[in-house]
């Protein structure tokens, strides 16, 4: 079986464990619970369906095996809850729907209460990889660096929290989606892993679960056509993602941008991102991802006419800081300015940002080692300090041959 | 916190350090590393250890004190160094773990330093 094919099953399996998840959880209120009934079900799928197919009936096949599960926990948290309909109940309306054909993708309601304003920010995308893909607690605490024991607690702290303080899966009204929105996008993209392939040279990929982010951005979309920023995230996710082959070289070395072989970029992917960021553009609503994403965009320009805008990117940039003054943003806006005008200007807005801001941030120091290099100064400290903040093999390789070269 | 980082490295890597031709590369990588750290006034102590093949240790047995050449752990992997930081929590203390510029098949062992003895 095909990689391609693997993975196609394996999503199918999570699409219908989160669905699932997402029904039970949202009637019983208890999502660990939904969790902890499903998880041999979806055990099993993940080890069969690949061999046997995808059933007809998916989400009835995981009802069907994990039925014992069920009413074992169903009756070991009964003593919780007179309120709410138990698990049981919950479980048999599923099981009806799922054998009629119509089992509803709710799963929007749950993205919703994973970055809910009462849980803590730094969860949310762990809660929502976990809850809604249905990935473990191990993989997740290796992608975010944090151990897996405390990534287990946190979760399940978490989840003890959402059932406890009664938070709904309603979906936002009106007047409250926009920040709620902007919370489970901004969770969505810390899941892909931000800006990781910067303009000079900066920024690896430290951290994420790329294709797993890319895959809650495709989820999203069909659930909030009127959002332009849900679009401006998943293009912006798809030109990143397009280039992935060309940011390596054989030997596995770090190639930037600016460097890499155009004949390596996924047009396809690259042709989808268009697609989606120009459909964004139609609602004349500008936002933060779509910024992000059209300044990718100018980059892939480059393989048809073999030329970067950077007046263009820089501009973009200056629109970017306004809305979303991030560090990443600041940066990336004077390396753009760096390439339009001329070293020094980008130099100036390097040092405007606030040095307690930067102490630790590698793209930083990586920026700032370039721009003294290209100015004529003494560039050795910064290239020592981007290089000691490393955490990525291949870049520390490119930034100490760098180094070494002036 | 204080967080003591324990540096393990492998037979080659351990031989690398000690090769003429290798060891401006290594420390190309990592008196960087070690610069970022202190910048950022997080070092408490520290310190790099000569290879495995250096050490003496006692064994204590049933039968009294047993000294042998070479190290206590029978390991591919051996204790390279460490560094004693503070930092806020071990979230922290793993994103500069992660930043150890070490070879493949090494890597870093992160402990929480013990409080000092209760006072009687």
């Amino acid at each position: 079986m095909s990689t391609d094919t693997r993975r196609a099953v394996e999503r199918a399996a999570r699409d219908s464990y989160g669905r699932l998840v997402t029904f039970l959880a949202a009637r019983s209120r208890d999502i660990a619970a939904a969790e902890d009934a499903l998880a041999d079900a979806f055990r099993a799928a993940l080890e069969t369906w690949p061999r046997d197919g995808v059933p007809d009936r998916p989400e009835a096949w995981l009802l069907t095996a994990a039925r014992r599960r069920l009413i074992d926990r169903a009756r070991h948290f009964q003593v919780r809850a007179e309120a709410v309909p138990d698990l049981r109940l919950a479980a048999e309306e599923a099981q009806h729907l799922a054998e009629a054909g119509r089992f509803p993708d709710e799963r929007l309601r749950l993205l919703f209460v994973c970055a809910h304003p009462a849980i803590d920010p730094a969860i949310h995308t762990p809660l929502m990889l976990q809850t809604v893909l249905g990935l473990d607690a191990a993989r997740i605490a290796s992608a975010f660096l944090v151990s897996p024991a405390a990534m287990g607690q946190r979760l399940s702290r978490a989840k003890v929290k959402i059932r406890d303080a009664g938070i709904g899966f309603e979906l936002p009204e009106a007047k409250e989606l926009p920040p709620r929105l902007d919370a489970v996008l901004q969770a969505v993209y810390a899941a892909y892993g931000s800006g990781w392939d910067d303009v000079a040279g900066a920024d690896p990929r430290r951290k994420g679960l790329a294709m797993e982010a890319i895959d809650l951005g495709r989820m999203l979309r069909p659930m909030l056509p009127a959002e332009p920023e849900v679009e401006g995230l998943l293009a912006l996710m798809l030109y990143c993602e397009a280039r992935r082959e060309a940011r390596r070289g054989p030997a596995g070395d770090f190639i930037p941008l600016s460097e890499q072989d155009t004949a390596r970029w996924s047009k396809p992917m690259i042709a989808e991102a268009e697609r989606i960021l120009s459909a964004a553009a139609q609602d004349r609503r500008m936002g933060r991802f779509q910024l992000e994403a059209a300044i990718q965009s100018v980059h892939t320009q480059r393989a048809r006419n073999g030329q970067t805008d950077w007046e263009v990117i820089a501009l973009l940039y200056e629109g970017l800081v306004r809305l979303a003054p991030t560090i990443g943003a600041r940066v990336g806006q004077a390396a753009a300015v760096a390439e339009a005008r001329d070293a020094a200007t980008g130099w100036d807005l390097l040092q405007a940002i606030p040095a307690e801001a930067v102490a630790s941030y590698q793209p930083y120091w990586a920026l700032a080692a370039h721009l003294l290099r290209r100015l004529g100064q003494p560039a050795g400290m910064a290239y020592d300090r981007a290089i000691g903040l490393c955490e990525d093999p291949a870049m520390r390789a490119f930034l100490l041959r760098r180094a070494a070269d002036g | 916190m204080q967080y003591a980082l324990l540096f393990q490295q492998t037979p080659e890597e351990f031989a690398d350090r000690r090769d003429p031709g290798k060891a401006a590369a290594f420390w190309a990588a990592f008196m960087p590393y070690m610069t970022a750290l202190k910048q950022a006034g997080l070092v408490v102590a520290g310190a790099g250890l000569e290879p495995p093949a250096t050490a003496t240790s006692i064994r204590i047995g049933g039968n009294g004190r047993q000294v042998q050449d070479g190290p206590f752990a029978d390991t591919k992997e051996q204790l390279a160094g460490f560094f004693i930081i503070e930092v806020p929590n071990l979230d922290t203390a793993l994103e500069w773990a992660s930043r150890y510029p070490g070879g493949v098949g090494g890597g870093v062992e992160v402990r929480p330093v013990a409080p000092p003895k209760p006072q009687q």
